[in-house]
């Protein structure tokens, strides 16, 4: 009996489980020696971009389109939740020179 | 602070060429690197403090907490790699040049305020970190024989090529 009704439960959520959006994921990305480091590729719009700044100097992820302003200090993380598709120019607020853009699709 | 430089990279040349010496008897030891660079980052720092104490421009400001942050990480890490591979800083006569052109421009930025004092302080920003750029590629980075040393002077380099950058923005800003 039981056996049937599991069986039944997982018939029913097959398909809903197949139409459904894949599961939000986090990507990182790893700031060192004065570089933004790859930016992983396939984002979408709500993942997470974890920041982990492992360099010696205080940094920050700043959108050039201002949807996002984490600041990093030396040796600390910081998270970015993507709400929107597109591609995102990105910065550091104190050394202009780390850049990098990330490709969000839907 | 340019003229230190130039003695920097004379003095080398005189010595490559005298014939007796070898070319790597020209170069700054790893021991002396050590304690330029050490020597021109606090210098920095200490000029930053000057700035914060002085100047009410929140960009100023801004750059001077900047540098005293960054330059004050780049310290700390050349302190604890020193340490640990048991180099002891070696003074001489380029960091003791460097320390008393920095005395001079202290007390030059001293007479100085307000928006007179934000110009000069940037002005000598731009100028100083373009010559410690230009030492660190021409001189301190080819002679230093340690791996771990010559990686930390590559980020330095990288670092005040940005806070260059800045200072020259800055400078722009203020005219």
């Amino acid at each position: 009996m039981r056996r049937a009704i599991v069986c039944a439960i997982a018939m029913s959520a097959a398909p809903l489980l197949s139409g459904a959006a894949p599961a939000p994921k986090v990507h990182s990305i790893v700031i060192d020696k004065m570089r933004f480091g790859a930016v992983p590729p396939g984002v979408r719009v709500g993942d997470t971009i974890l920041w982990i700044n492992k360099d010696l100097f205080r940094h920050s992820a700043t959108a050039r389109n201002g949807s996002f302003n984490v600041d990093l200090p030396a040796g600390k993380s910081g998270r970015t939740v993507l709400r929107r598709a597109g591609n995102i120019a990105f910065y550091c607020i104190y050394h202009p020179g780390m850049t990098g853009t990330l490709t969000v699709g839907r | 602070m340019l003229k230190t430089f130039l003695w920097i990279g004379a003095a080398a040349s005189l010595t490559i060429s005298g014939a007796a010496l070898s070319h790597d008897a020209a170069k700054p030891s790893d021991a002396q690197i050590a304690h330029i660079a050490y020597t021109a980052g606090q210098i920095d720092i200490d000029a930053g403090k000057q700035a914060l104490a002085k100047s009410k421009n929140p960009a100023v400001r801004a750059f001077a907490e900047e540098m005293v942050r960054d330059h004050g990480a780049v310290n700390e890490k050349a302190l604890a790699l020193v340490g640990r591979l048991d180099v002891t800083p070696e003074a001489n006569a380029t960091s003791a040049a460097l320390t008393a052109q920095a005395t001079q421009k202290h007390d030059e930025l001293a007479k100085l305020d307000g928006a007179a004092f934000d110009r000069a302080y940037v002005a000598n920003e731009v100028a100083y970190h373009a010559t410690v750029n230009g030492a660190l590629r021409d001189v301190l980075i080819p002679s230093a024989t340690n791996g771990e040393l010559k990686s930390l002077l590559e980020t330095g380099l990288t670092l005040f090529g940005e806070h260059q950058m800045h200072a020259e923005h800055l400078a722009a800003s203020l005219r």
